[in-house]
């Protein structure tokens, strides 16, 4: 157990806590990434090698002692998706806003046609 | 539920995640272990297929299917936003020229944004060339080589940036890229492998040409991810300028 994982454990509590006390849409969306970026913390992590280099090479490696590129393609993908999550929800709080008036969540509770 | 309610129950649920965080990050194997089977293995795939950047070669060589389906997400987020942020009934669209300007900026930051901006783009530009071969890609070139046409909106002049970025041709080259990407995956197919299978000359170790397709994808995704983001922001940057209530002046 190092701080490696601890810190990823942290993130993701302190960005739902975020989410749950939030006053404001954007607010709330902010702490989401900060929630997802936990995972990505979390899979490097995981994908650490003791004195090990970048996966990127300069020349044909005779003894390649690298972190493990697997994970980081998988982190990879995670932001691009996170990236698009994101603008999609930001869409909605604009329109929220617009039509109700307030990006406070908490005065949002009530469906409207 | 009220606030209070919420932020007890979350405690409770907190504290047991916590908890079991902890036990779970205990029976992982030790911070920087050596055992790393899939990495070991697939440094030694990228090598054989002559692809510097390793990390690349798996985007887009060993799981490129699965970047299918990331820029395929993209493409739909970019949808998706169009169609939430289009125009009500009661709004319109106000594209002449006597909308309001943007606020005045500070000198500095207006000519710190004119300079950036080619330099931005030479980075970006190289970041997607050069995927195969240094840390970077055609999703990261994209994004680079988008914020660098936005330096322009930064440098307080929302004027410039739409006229320099007519939407309807980036709409164009985004469905361009994505389809550059799947027509080169069924290209192998016509010569008789696999969908997405890397059939071009694999060429020399860390040339502009070596990795096989992994150059041309790269490209495809760098095409693509740029026009994404260049309309998804487009969108967004409408709603302040353009898009106004009816019974505004």
């Amino acid at each position: 157990m190092t701080v490696g994982y601890v810190v990823a454990g942290w993130l993701f509590l302190i960005g739902v806590y975020g989410i749950v006390v939030s006053r404001d849409l954007v607010h709330s969306i902010v702490c989401l990434s900060v929630a997802q970026s936990s995972t990505y913390v979390l899979l490097l992590a995981v994908g650490y090698r003791d004195h090990a280099t970048a996966p990127v090479f300069g020349d044909i490696p005779s003894n390649p002692h690298v972190v493990d590129p697997v994970v980081q393609s998988l982190v990879f993908t995670d932001i691009v998706v996170s990236a698009t999550v994101t603008a999609l929800l930001l869409a909605l709080a604009v329109q929220a806003k617009k039509r109700a008036g307030t990006r406070n969540p908490d005065d949002l509770s009530e469906l409207r046609g | 539920m009220n606030r209070a309610a919420r932020i007890a129950v979350f405690a409770v649920g907190a504290l047991g995640l916590a908890i079991a965080f902890l036990l779970a990050f205990d029976a992982l194997p030790h911070f920087g272990t050596e055992s790393h089977p899939y990495g070991d293995r697939s440094v030694r795939a990228a090598v054989a297929q002559k692809t510097s950047n390793v990390v690349t070669s798996l985007a887009f060589d060993q799981r490129g299917f699965d970047t299918v389906g990331e820029e395929f997400i993209l493409v739909l987020a970019v949808l998706g936003g169009t169609l939430l942020l289009r125009a009500r009934e009661d709004e319109r669209e106000d594209d002449s020229d006597d909308a309001p300007r943007s606020p005045e900026v500070a000198d500095a930051v207006r000519l710190t944004g004119y300079l950036a901006m080619p330099i931005t783009l030479l980075l970006g530009g190289y970041l997607v060339v050069h995927g195969a071969l240094s840390p970077g890609g055609g999703f990261q070139g994209g994004v680079a080589l988008a914020t660098a046409i936005h330096l322009l909106y930064v440098a307080g002049d929302y004027q410039a940036l739409d006229k320099l970025r007519p939407v309807p041709l980036f709409k164009a080259t985004e469905a361009a890229g994505v389809s550059a990407y799947v027509a080169i995956g069924l290209a192998a197919i016509a010569t008789g492998s696999a969908f997405l299978t890397n059939v071009l000359p694999l060429g020399s170790y860390q040339k502009l040409a070596s990795a096989g397709t992994v150059p041309l994808l790269n490209a495809a995704v760098g095409v693509a991810v740029l026009s994404s983001v260049v309309v998804l922001l487009s969108e967004f940057l409408e709603q302040t300028h353009v898009v106004r209530a009816e019974g505004d002046a």
